[in-house]
């Protein structure tokens, strides 16, 4: 009979092995990183492009172009491109975030000479056409529409409009902002930013020389570079002095709580230490938050915080749908969990699981070659390398009881946050 | 193509083993063969309602979680009407951790009222989050009992109504145990970098005593064949209105399943989809259009749901997604675009391989279908798909007398 009271004995989790891309300059401007991986029958190539903002324009127009890339060139209209991505099985996803937009193309390795052609026409020949324009700008007021009735949604928009302010962070589009949209302004930013030295190109799978020579030949020379240089300055807001914002919902089920605040970066060397307390507070299954108010209240079905890393800034955000009735009283407890945090000595047990958490999520987000890809961007664009990742597990490694509590003391007061709640209150 | 090894317990347990050494990650994954399909009537929403309290503590171990948390693993379990499946990710060498919880809560739960208190409370949280305080969050709790009238699907996993999950007893979470978590009706998977014959030794070690309790012989309700279409309409306070037509089609074994699945692909997979290209782009009468297969074990939903533009009534929608069906139950679909839904198909399944989670999940799956090796012939079978069988299966699915239409109505809203 195994002894079942005790547990198994463990081992601590190592330090990761990442894998180190080629980078390659082509001539134009364009900067290719190669990730290896010899077996693999698939393949990414990720696009990626700083953002272009003009100060007078809602990002609303940068998340137009990424998804109008795909809807027309001057050899292809929408249909055609549509068909020939999905006959060869690929995937063609715009993606937009707030510092940058990407294009990324999973196809089979098979297949690839017959689908990088068409990426190249689009990224150098795209006309958004018109119609397509109108459909783009009919189809997704409809959708806003939608979104608005959901408070997560509302209470998503009123965060960032409160934290970030004006600027390209906080701002969130309107109905009317759609009709604002322009084929001539649309065509004017792709000129801008779509252009071979405001990219990165990340390539995963089997990379040959023949595939080398193929990318340089549609990517590597007759796209044009931009003029002028790509401009994203932004007016950051003050920090927050605490502001709650409230939507009353009178039918609301449950409220949706959003609160967050202004913090620092990865580059930042208190980041990995950050990173950990806030998922010892709310980054995980058995966070506090999750304790607390899910798995002892049973106030809400999930409570989360997380750190996210810009280019101009950081913000911490903390999010939950409780209870219409216990509202109020799960806003207690997330501020006593922040108190808690800042006043009192966590114990080195928990301390212990949190790290061995962090660690093996760590190792088990490296699944395939496309997540060495992802692990490599997030440094990259910080401006670190991914010698950045030994720190990273270095800080985890000697992290004690006494440095949670200086973290939560410098980068955690609730007073400070900005508290949005959507819903009853 | 996943290759595995299989091997059973003396108490029944069937275990199936994937090695994986490209990766330091190790999976245990256990499906309890026992769904929402399987729930009383008057008691739904139980196998879910159970699945959160299998994290509640079991007989040995008071803390489920934190135990695996110290060991760098994670987990989690969804419940379907099917099935119910739990599933552990951690460093390989920290596999034992996983084989001690998971042996323990098959021996037995704590069986915790405060667990079972605070559970009934996050599930109806869960509820309301997803179902009711959700534009169209209720549109399954409407669609399912117009489509099923007889069979258990009629109900959704998350259960009828609150008050079921409200109402549940501890005597309710004995027995449920007792009746459906036993050995003999779960199938364990272990994947990533491990080697057959460590889980051999650790199966038994951590398995083997326990009891194989009583088997269990599902013996549900079939659904009779639909006579009549059905048809209801609900005013919502919605800002667009909404429609939603389910068609019963084949089970997941069946020999036109892979067909069905193919025909909803043409119709609503990517942007070059028939529904797509011509309801969205050409007509621009919707914003958004889908058709998809549900996916179920037993007799299927094959749905097509949209959302019409400002100015198109819902009637007209309506005959528009007809006239869609009736072409692909009038003329073939040609080569090139059949062969452009297989090789989609194709791609799917070799992304679906990227993650040793998926491989598990899935092995463990098609072996509660009746065989994990059939994943491995899932894309044969897609091949074998001819335009005659695609065209026959639309026949027989999309027949007015086959379908529950629902008008999902906007309150005032902008398509009056």
């Amino acid at each position: 009979m195994p002894n079942r009271l005790e547990a198994p004995p463990y081992q601590a989790i190592g330090d990761l092995e990442l894998v180190q891309p080629d980078a390659v300059n082509h001539s134009n401007g364009l900067r290719t990183f190669l990730f290896h991986s010899e077996e693999l029958e698939l393949m990414k190539f990720e696009f990626i492009f700083e953002n272009h903002y003009e100060k007078s324009e809602l990002p609303i127009l940068n998340v137009a172009l990424s998804s109008m890339l795909k809807e027309g060139t001057t050899t292809r209209n929408s249909a055609e491109i549509a068909e020939e991505i999905d006959f060869y099985g690929a995937y063609l996803m715009p993606e937009y975030s707030f510092d940058y937009t990407a294009l990324s193309l999973y196809t089979t390795r098979k297949h690839v000479d017959k689908v990088l052609p068409i990426i190249a026409d689009v990224l150098m020949n795209s006309t958004f056409p018109e119609e397509e324009l109108e459909t783009y700008i009919r189809n997704n007021k409809q959708s806003l529409q939608i979104a608005l009735q959901k408070n997560d949604v509302v209470a998503r928009r009123l965060f960032y409009k409160n934290l970030f302010g004006t600027n390209q962070y906080g701002a969130v589009a309107d109905l009317e902002d759609y009709d604002t949209l322009s084929r001539a302004k649309l065509y004017s930013l792709f000129e801008q930013q779509i252009r071979s030295n405001n990219c990165t190109l990340m390539i995963a799978g089997r990379v040959d020389q023949e595939l080398q020579d193929l990318v340089d030949s549609l990517f590597g020379q007759e796209w044009a570079e931009s003029k002028t240089a790509v401009g994203n300055a932004i007016d950051l807001p003050l920090r927050s002095d605490g502001q709650l914002v409230v939507e009353p919902k009178e039918e609301a089920l449950q409220s949706a709580i959003r609160m967050g605040g202004i913090t620092e970066g990865r580059a930042h060397p208190d980041f990995p230490a950050l990173q950990f307390v806030n998922t010892l507070l709310g980054g995980f299954f058995g966070s506090r938050l999750m304790r607390n108010i899910r798995e002892d209240k049973g106030y809400t079905y999930g409570i989360g915080s997380a750190v996210v890393s810009l280019k101009h800034t950081a913000f911490m955000t903390l999010g939950s749908e409780a209870g219409a009735d216990v509202t109020n009283a799960t806003l207690v407890e997330i501020e006593k969990e922040f108190k808690r945090l800042r006043e009192e000595l966590t114990t080195i047990e928990e301390v212990d699981l949190v790290r061995n958490y962090m660690q093996g999520n760590l190792l088990g987000s490296l699944e395939s070659i496309f997540s060495h890809v992802d692990k490599f961007k997030a440094v990259y664009f910080s401006g670190l390398d991914l010698s950045y990742y030994h720190y990273y597990h270095e800080v985890l490694r000697t992290m004690t009881p006494e440095r949670v509590q200086e973290i939560a003391v410098r980068y955690f007061d609730f007073d400070k946050l900005t508290k949005v709640i959507v819903g009853k209150y | 193509m996943i290759n595995f090894e299989r091997f059973t317990l003396s108490n029944g347990l069937k275990v199936l083993v994937h090695e994986d050494h490209t990766t330091p990650m190790a999976v245990v994954n256990i499906l309890y063969n026992v769904g929402a399909r399987d729930e009383s009537p008057e008691q739904t929403g139980f196998a879910h309602l159970f699945e959160h309290l299998m994290f509640g503590g079991s007989v040995n171990i008071p803390n489920y979680d934190g135990p695996l948390q110290q060991v760098g693993g994670e987990n989690n379990a969804f419940t379907s009407n099917d099935i119910t499946n739990y599933y552990i990710t951690l460093p390989a060498s920290n596999l034992e951790t996983a084989f001690w919880l998971e042996s323990d809560r098959m021996l037995s739960l704590a069986f915790s009222e405060q667990s079972l208190e605070v559970q009934r409370q996050v599930v109806c949280e869960e509820f309301k989050q997803r179902y009711l305080n959700q534009p169209y969050g209720d549109v399954w709790l409407r669609l399912r009992p117009m489509a099923y009238k007889v069979h258990p699907y009629r109900w959704a996993t998350i259960g009828k109504e609150l008050k079921h999950i409200e109402d549940a007893t501890m005597e309710d979470v004995k027995s449920f145990f007792s009746k459906f978590y036993t050995p003999q009706n779960a199938i364990l998977v272990v994947a990533g970098d491990v080697k057959l014959e460590d889980v051999k030794e650790l199966t038994e070690k951590w398995f083997d005593d326990i009891p194989m309790g009583q088997s269990y012989h599902r013996n549900l309700p079939q659904e009779p064949k639909q006579e009549a279409a059905r048809r209801e309409v609900v005013e919502a306070d919605v800002h667009v209105d909404s429609i939603y037509i389910a068609f019963h089609g084949c089970d997941r074994l069946s020999k036109d399943y892979q067909t069905m699945d193919l025909l909803s692909d043409i119709l609503s997979r990517g942007a070059s989809s028939r529904l797509y290209r011509s309801l969205v782009k050409e007509r621009q009468a919707f914003s958004e259009i889908n058709a998809y297969v549900t996916g179920s074990m037993d007799s299927n939903l094959f749905v097509v749901e949209g959302k019409p533009l400002a100015g198109i009534s819902l009637e007209e929608a309506e005959s528009m997604i007809w006239e869609e069906l009736n072409k692909v139950k009038t003329s073939p679909v040609v080569d090139a675009e059949l062969q452009k839904v297989k090789n989609k198909i194709e791609s799917t399944l070799l992304f679906s391989e990227l993650s040793i989670l998926d491989k598990a999940m899935n092995l463990a799956y098609y072996e509660a279908l009746g065989d994990a090796q059939e994943y491995n012939d899932e894309n044969e079978k897609y091949l074998k798909v001819s335009a005659e069988d695609v065209q026959r299966v639309a026949t027989e699915i999309f027949r007015m007398e086959n379908s529950s239409t629902l008008w999902y109505q906007s309150k005032g809203g902008i398509n009056a």
